[in-house]
């Protein structure tokens, strides 16, 4: 079993998937410093939360797709681990029309004490 | 998936794998779905979070003029503003930025001992997973720091208002417990600690793994094996680490 996935050495050494884990590294770098340059500039509020959101989908892609090589692993096994997490886009759908809920329930029960 | 494993005559049937399933061996397959495991719980936490704060009022003024208070749900910037050995400067979001660095640099690393790993290159397998040990240690050492500020809290407090029997108090509270916060909201210190303190642990437990794996490198055990899948399987946990971070950096320090 453990044979099955080494010695299958590249014939240039590894060195253009090298290539890709620094060109990966300056992605990720470039999008959090421009996380941090629209934290201090953008006014918050829908449009800044929802770039934020953006950027933070797009590193993620990276991290799992390059990083943790899942891009190139077969369609079934990349189906199995995304279609789950559809489940939590569920839960968070639920929980923040919760949330709004539960402060409306405050403010009008503030509103009667 | 695999038919390849069919019996012959009326034998009792042997489960004995056979082709492996989606190409993954056995070890990388049960990682991919104890990871998707732990994003659920990731994400019942973070989501958790998000109701919290939906329910509590959001500061509705000026960011130039905001004051902590524990009627309202703080803008984390203001709460996060401290940097080591810089004692009163205002920093904002500067030394989660650095943490934020280090383990990215750290997953860097790690993915490069794994492509050591492939081509058997024992000697980098060694020196890159020495640096993501290093920057493991080192992210859990800036975290400390972090806890260490957000529980001691700001050289003035801040006054906290409650309503007791029916009339408002007011108290000057010093840093944040589960119990009492001078930042906002008591539940804002609850989520910093459970959510930080929960990927933290994780961080701890990729260190272990990260220095056991070391371990086997330098005395060549996995040489012998003629196999640096283990680093493989340990570099999915790492980086996966890294991932939670980049949503937790998002939603509770930037958000």
């Amino acid at each position: 079993m453990a044979d099955s996935h080494s010695h299958h050495i590249p014939a240039d050494g590894g060195a253009a998937q090298r290539k890709v884990i620094w060109k990966t590294f300056w992605i990720l770098l470039i999008l959090t410093g421009l996380e941090f340059l629209i934290a201090f500039t953008m006014h918050h509020g829908v449009l800044r939360i929802s770039i934020f959101v953006g950027m933070t989908i797009v590193k993620a892609f990276y991290i799992v797709g390059e990083f943790m090589h899942l891009k190139h692993e077969t369609k079934s096994l990349i189906w199995t681990i995304l279609v789950p997490c559809v489940l939590v886009l569920w839960l968070l759908v639920a929980l923040m029309v919760e949330g709004g809920s539960i402060f409306q329930e405050v403010q009008v029960f503030k509103f009667f004490n | 998936m695999a038919s390849t494993v069919t019996s012959t005559s009326g034998e009792p049937k042997l489960w004995l794998g056979g082709v492996e399933p989606m190409k993954a061996s056995y070890g990388k397959l049960m990682m991919w779905f104890f990871l998707i495991s732990d994003t659920f719980t990731f994400s019942a936490l973070l989501v958790s979070y998000g109701l919290i704060r939906f329910s509590f009022p959001a500061y509705s003024g000026e960011v130039a003029d905001f004051a902590f208070s524990n009627l309202y749900w703080p803008i984390p910037e203001k709460v996060f503003a401290a940097v080591p050995f810089l004692h009163g400067v205002y920093l904002p979001l500067v030394f989660v930025g650095i943490m934020t660095f280090i383990l990215i640099f750290s997953s860097v690393t790690m993915v490069l001992a794994v492509e050591a790993g492939h081509r058997m290159d024992r000697k980098n397998v060694e020196k890159y997973l020495l640096w993501t040990l290093l920057g493991g240690i080192t992210f859990l050492g800036c975290q400390a720091w972090e806890w260490a500020h957000f529980i001691h809290g700001t050289d003035e407090g801040s006054v906290v208002k409650e309503l007791i029997n029916g009339q408002w108090i007011e108290r000057t509270v010093f840093g944040a417990s589960l119990k009492e916060n001078q930042y906002g909201p008591v539940p804002f210190a609850d989520l910093f600690f459970f959510i930080t303190g929960f990927h933290g642990t994780h961080v701890f437990s990729g260190v272990i793994l990260n220095y056991l794996i070391f371990y086997r490198t330098s005395t060549g055990f996995y040489d012998r094996r003629g196999s640096y899948e283990m680093v493989e399987k340990v570099g999915l946990y790492w980086h996966f680490v890294d991932l939670v971070w980049v949503f937790v950096f998002t939603f509770f320090y930037l958000v």
